[in-house]
């Protein structure tokens, strides 16, 4: 639920990547914190365990300018990818505007990206969401590396609604912005129409 | 009122923070915030200069959903109030009307007994603005139109 605030005269909404452990949520996230201006973005908060994996959640705010005398924020939320975090993503989703699933394009995680697809559409519904309406991008991760599925492979098995989809390589920031973007454009769309 | 987002109209704005400075005059506080269930700051009051707000605000939100996942394990509904304490500063977390979180940082000049009773004076005050709010909405339905006349144009306006 985005919460406009015409005293501060500002936008605010929640965007969360999803997706399963290993696919480069949080490194969509800390590429977008090293490249974005200082004064764009927030602090990068990661409540991660010893080793470094998603343990509650990583948050980054950004502003992304004004529109009609407004300013937009988003606050960028990843969920903990591993299968048994499952409480944690639920708690993650209340409140979301629109979701980023980002997907492993290596064959051997084929197995994980529908299992957690499908988790994501359950756990909207659990949130009082339509798996079928919500705004929702594809990001196809690691593109760079071998052993990789095809697009078209990607898109069958997970692009259920025909959404936007995009590759990506997160750590060198290919397709980062471009999801990002394309995230923020539905969310915002999905708002003057009347949210959920 | 619109489901899909909250609306925070001036006057209410006014009234809460009216409310915040109050709690913050009346308990020794050093800083109060109030922060949506989502994780957004709707207002303050104090010595916000030294703290980073948005951080503050989505991790306080983030404590009471997963203190709120914990109850439910144990099958009570919510735990309304949290209570850090820290070497120099304190943290008073509680939930108002469901749906909105009120957070009390306070040093030794103040005690947790002293915060708790002022807490519960804000929270019914912010429990009237909000059935204010509601109520305006419901009145006004679709807001003061900026959202809903927003372009393709406008939104294309940001990416340029």
């Amino acid at each position: 639920m985005s919460f406009i605030n015409y005293s501060s005269r500002e936008i605010n909404c929640k965007i969360v990547y999803y997706g399963p452990g290993l696919c480069g949520k949080t490194t969509n996230l800390q590429y977008i914190f090293k490249r974005m201006n200082p004064e764009s973005r927030g602090k990068m908060i990661s409540l991660a365990t010893e080793t470094d994996r998603t343990l509650f959640f990583d948050f980054l705010p950004v502003s992304m300018g004004e529109i009609r005398g407004f300013k937009t924020r988003f606050h960028l939320y990843t969920v903990p990818g591993q299968v048994f975090y499952d409480a944690s993503r639920r708690l993650i989703l209340r409140g979301v505007d629109g979701v980023v699933f980002c997907a492993d394009s290596q064959l051997t995680r084929m197995d994980a990206n529908l299992e957690s697809i499908d988790n994501l559409k359950i756990n909207m519904r659990e949130q009082g969401y339509d798996p079928d309406r919500l705004p929702l991008i594809l990001q196809y991760n690691k593109r760079d590396i071998n052993g990789v599925a095809s697009v078209a492979e990607l898109h069958a098995l997970l692009n259920y609604r025909n959404v936007p989809e995009f590759e990506a390589v997160a750590t060198t920031g290919v397709g980062v912005f471009e999801t990002l973007k394309a995230i923020i454009k539905l969310v915002l769309t999905d708002l003057k129409r009347g949210g959920k | 009122m619109n489901p899909g987002h909250f609306i925070l109209h001036e006057k209410e704005y006014n009234e809460i923070q009216s409310v915040l400075k109050k709690l913050l005059a009346d308990s020794y506080a050093k800083v109060v915030f109030l922060v949506d269930k989502n994780g957004s700051l709707m207002a303050s009051s104090g010595e916000t200069a030294g703290f980073d707000t948005t951080s503050l605000a989505s991790l306080a939100a983030g404590n009471i959903a997963a203190t709120g996942g914990l109850a439910s394990l144990i099958g009570e509904k919510e735990f309304s109030i949290l209570f850090h304490e820290g070497e120099r500063d304190n943290m008073h977390i509680s939930v108002v009307d469901n749906r909105l979180i009120l957070v009390v940082i306070f040093d030794r000049r103040s005690s947790v007994g002293l915060v708790r009773l002022r807490v519960r004076r804000a929270d019914e005050d912010l429990g009237r603005i909000l059935k204010s709010i509601d109520e305006a909405a419901q009145r006004e339905e679709e807001g003061e139109g900026v959202i809903e006349e927003l372009t393709e144009a406008d939104i294309e306006s940001l990416f340029k």
